[in-house]
């Protein structure tokens, strides 16, 4: 058997479009995220609806956007509508079950809280970021979260320098304590390995190292110890999945690179 | 609120009537999309300072106020401005230095907040960001907002659900209201009268709008009103609630605005370019704002072939094919 080409960003992409279940309702944020659901709903998911927090649903992604209030995500929707819509479907009781928000982040710790804000003091921060944007709302109030993450000591860290996003906050009743939807995160995709959290202690566990990385090579890179027992090989791309990605979803390569 | 027949006016006149030194500002438009540039660049022409802007994300109008010293204190949820600045680099550098104060928030808070304020009631309710920091850390000191009557003294409050079980949320964030003196938008159309027609998606600017004391309108097409009447179910802001009215084609450049033109990503990586470096920044205002007369004097500097190249596509609404990279 041949070994496939393929980059560490494309496994990284093809790794989250598996997550997606077909018929999900897909909350999109710029970048890797919008075309692992793109891919998604190419390969897999084919009646999973994409959605963007600035109101556009069901695009025709004919190219793909850079940015989430990209005219790209306005072409051919079943709804054009505005941030107020848009967050309410993920707030409300009825529909926000069923959505599935894709994110990212600087920092991440061992329940998956966020940290897109601030390094250091946030009064006086060594390095300032975006900030929450619709992150802290998706994390608020969605079914399950999948997050991207570089996979970095520096960025899984045991203490965020700011909450920016809840994830299982402090453990199993950490979202039940502070009031939040029963949602949270699901998986965590590094360009090293995939993660899950254990259903009773709500801590991230080691699900799947990529190709060529180890368990060890994986918590050498992380602040926090992690279980890696329950780990498998994730499996490569396969040619079908790699040529939808690469000729539907970035043809120009503008996030794959 | 104004019930004038006839708004029209120039951008530089709409900006010195409405746009005061200190006063609290929101701008329209998302990251790369409808910001209103032509009058972002004005009142950097009028070197206005002191501003509090507001904003849930916008991208390079605030990016360009803050770059230009425009800006004391900002309330905002992201400041980013996707693949073209994942973070906005005047932001971030002026947030590092502390030469502003950052209160932070979530794109939905902002969103409920502008809301609030249109509604006339003190805050809204939500579910989100509870357990988190941007309830735990104000960018403002009490101190500050003791001074200042238009911030309320917290920033924001959760509380038990009043109605008890019902609805099936035991606590709620509060988030107070915003009534800013200015709100500017711009626009694929409006007429004189004020009336506005946003097309796409409008983000939150109907909000942004309805809640502001002055709202200037900047659009890309002046039309009469019957042309808006005739179809009213696309109209979203109606006259009372703008108070200028200005015809200024490209308003939005360099972002987009969608069914006329994209987003121009020469334009936005160079500018990245610029703002990394404090005094290739200084270069960047002199050259494309203070050195030029108005808008139009921009456009002539960026030609016709690059505003060629962004020409939203009749089918899609953008320019397809455009070289992104």
């Amino acid at each position: 058997m041949t070994m496939l080409d393929y980059t560490l960003k494309e496994l990284m992409t093809i790794a989250a479009a598996r997550e997606i279940r077909d018929g999900d309702i897909v909350f999109c944020g710029t970048g890797i995220s919008m075309v692992a659901a793109m891919a998604a709903k190419n390969i897999s998911a084919p009646n999973s609806v994409i959605f963007f927090e600035t109101g556009a649903i069901d695009s025709l992604l004919e190219e793909v956007p850079l940015v989430v209030s990209d005219s790209r995500v306005m072409f051919w929707t079943s709804v054009n509508g505005n941030l107020a819509d848009a967050f309410a479907a993920m707030q409300n009781r009825i529909t926000g079950p069923h959505v599935v928000g894709i994110m990212g982040a600087a920092q991440i710790d061992k329940y998956g809280n966020l940290n897109s804000t601030a390094i250091g003091d946030y009064f006086k921060p060594k390095v300032r970021f975006s900030g929450s944007g619709g992150a802290c709302d998706v994390a608020s109030f969605v079914g399950r979260t999948i997050t991207f993450m570089q996979h970095e000591k520096r960025k899984f860290v045991q203490k965020l320098d700011y909450i920016t996003s809840p994830g299982w906050l402090d453990g199993p009743d950490g979202r039940k304590k502070a009031g939040l939807p029963a949602g949270g995160p699901a998986s965590v995709i590094t360009n090293m390995a995939t993660m899950g959290f254990d259903k009773t202690t709500k801590e991230m566990f080691l699900t799947g190292f990529f190709p060529g990385i180890t368990p060890r090579k994986i918590l050498d890179n992380m602040g926090f110890e992690i279980d890696v027992s329950r780990a498998k090989e994730v499996e490569p791309p396969t040619e079908s999945e790699l040529k939808i990605l690469r000729e539907k979803c970035d043809p120009q390569r503008l996030i794959l690179g | 609120m104004n019930i004038s027949k006839n708004k029209e006016t120039s951008l530089k006149e709409a900006i010195r009537k409405y746009v005061a030194d200190g006063c609290h500002m929101s701008i329209g438009g998302f990251t790369a999309s409808r910001n209103p540039m032509a009058a972002v660049h004005e009142i950097i022409r009028q070197r206005t300072g002191n501003i509090h802007l507001y904003a849930h994300s916008n991208g390079q109008g605030v990016d360009e106020l803050i770059g230009a010293g425009c800006v004391s204190r900002l309330e905002i949820a992201y400041a980013g401005n996707g693949r073209f600045a994942p973070t906005c680099v005047r932001f971030k550098k002026a947030a590092q230095k502390g030469s502003i104060t950052v209160e932070d928030y979530s794109n939905y808070q902002m969103t409920l907040r502008f809301l609030a304020g249109a509604m006339g009631v003190p805050f809204l309710p939500t579910r989100s960001s509870l357990g988190t920091d941007i309830i735990a850390k104000w960018g403002f000191s009490s101190e500050m907002r003791a001074a200042d009557p238009r911030i309320p003294d917290q920033k924001l409050m959760v509380m038990d659900n009043p109605f008890g079980s019902w609805g099936d949320a035991p606590k709620l964030v509060l988030v107070p209201a915003i009534n800013c003196d200015v709100t500017i938008i711009h626009a694929q159309k409006a007429d004189r009268e004020g009336t506005v027609r946003m097309e796409g998606l409008a983000f939150s600017d109907v909000e942004q709008a309805k809640s502001a004391k002055h709202v200037i309108v900047t659009c890309e097409e002046l039309v009469e009103p019957d042309i808006l009447k005739a179809n009213p179910d696309q109209n979203q802001i109606p006259s009372f609630c703008v108070d200028a009215v200005v015809h200024v084609p490209y308003g939005a450049y360099p972002t987009a605005c969608y069914r006329y033109y994209d987003y121009d990503p020469t334009y936005l990586n160079e500018y990245r370019r610029y703002a990394e470096d404090d005094g290739l920044y200084k270069t960047y205002l002199e050259d494309f704002i203070y050195g030029l007369k108005d808008h139009n004097a921009l456009l002539d500097k960026i030609g016709r072939d690059r505003l060629e190249k962004i020409r939203a596509d009749q089918r899609t609404g953008y320019a397809v094919g455009l070289d992104r990279r």
